[in-house]
């Protein structure tokens, strides 16, 4: 399964729930305001490299550029453009879009 | 297009369903069903009746198929079947029914 | 998948994530739940965090002038909606119990949840 998470991770508890129920074999895509959860150094990066040993991160470059975001990107989190955005849906039998 | 009855207008929505659900009463019923060339008669006032209680404990009007099922329930079978409900309300019992009953055309219903 | 009636039934799982009146994703889910039915899917209805307010007893709208959809709950059983399943976790931090629930529930741990959501073709979050 791909999730997909659109909140920023400091005003809602999207994320969270999300990663509480990535199940490993599945994928996190993180889009829109999701996209300020990758930066380094927050609330919530522990989190979010806890989560990546057991689920690949990926979130949609033109949406962390927007956000001036692209410099302080957490390793190992994979960066994807649109063309990502539509393989990573093909991967996957089934999309969870977290509101 | 609102309608008069017993010299008071009342509002309806363009398809003549009630503006608002509260001014509902039973002359309100047979004048929308003297505009389809429909009587009302004791039978359908058993499903308009049972339309009202069922919006009142769950606040839907019921799909056609659950409309059937819960007559069927409620009154057996010879009244909880489609071909039973379509000769009383031809335009389709949930749509046509609902309107008579003062409620909102139900949901999923195109 | 199974074949049933010549059509494909799928696992349609509605997860409800949002609280009653301050949005409108709730009733929303609801009139997709309701719509759906007529498709004879196998349905189920997962509420997690402040989905499972929705659910809640003693809800009066009354004074707020907007309709009270909690009792529509009710009827989904009408619908051959029978599935709901609320997260334990969530209802815990808010301290309700299944007793605060206007209808029969399911009450499933996160983890359990999560292999439910697993299995599921459709997935539709509100």
């Amino acid at each position: 399964m791909l999730h997909t998470v659109n909140k920023s991770p400091f005003d809602h508890n999207t994320l969270e729930t999300c990663l509480k129920y990535a199940k490993p074999g599945s994928a996190v895509l993180l889009i829109e305001d999701g996209v300020y959860a990758v930066a380094k150094g927050t609330a919530v990066s522990k989190q979010l490299q806890d989560a990546l040993k057991t689920v690949p991160i990926y979130a949609l470059k033109p949406d962390v550029e927007a956000r001036g975001m692209q410099n302080r990107v957490l390793d190992g989190v994979k960066l994807v453009d649109y063309g990502g955005f539509v393989d990573l849906v093909a991967e996957h039998n089934t999309v969870q879009s977290w509101l | 297009m609102p309608i008069v009855v017993n010299g008071q207008t009342i509002e309806t929505d363009e398809e003549g369903y009630l503006a608002n659900r509260t001014e509902w009463n039973e002359d309100i019923a047979k004048e929308m069903a003297r505009v389809d060339n429909c009587e009302l008669s004791q039978n359908h006032w058993e499903v308009i009746n049972f339309l009202r209680e069922y919006y009142e404990e769950y606040q839907i009007a019921p799909a056609v198929r659950v409309l059937t099922k819960a007559i069927g329930k409620k009154l057996g079978p010879d009244k909880g079947n489609s071909k039973y409900l379509y000769e009383l309300f031809p335009y389709g019992p949930a749509k046509q029914a609902c309107k008579y009953a003062g409620l909102p055309k139900p949901t999923g219903c195109v | 998948m199974s074949e049933m009636e010549g059509g494909i039934v799928k696992k349609f799982l509605y997860v409800n994530r949002k609280a009653p009146y301050g949005t409108v994703y709730a009733q929303e889910s609801l009139e997709v739940v309701l719509i759906g039915a007529a498709f004879e899917q196998d349905v189920s209805l997962a509420f997690i965090d402040d989905g499972v307010y929705q659910l809640a007893k003693g809800q009066d709208t009354k004074a707020l002038g907007v309709k009270n959809f909690s009792p529509t709950y009710r009827a989904l059983e009408d619908y051959d909606v029978t599935k709901l399943f609320v997260e334990k976790e969530s209802l815990e931090v808010r301290g309700l119990s299944a007793d605060d629930m206007v209808v029969p529930v399911t009450i499933m741990g996160a983890q359990e949840m999560a292999e439910y959501m697993n299995g599921q073709d459709v997935i539709l979050s509100f």
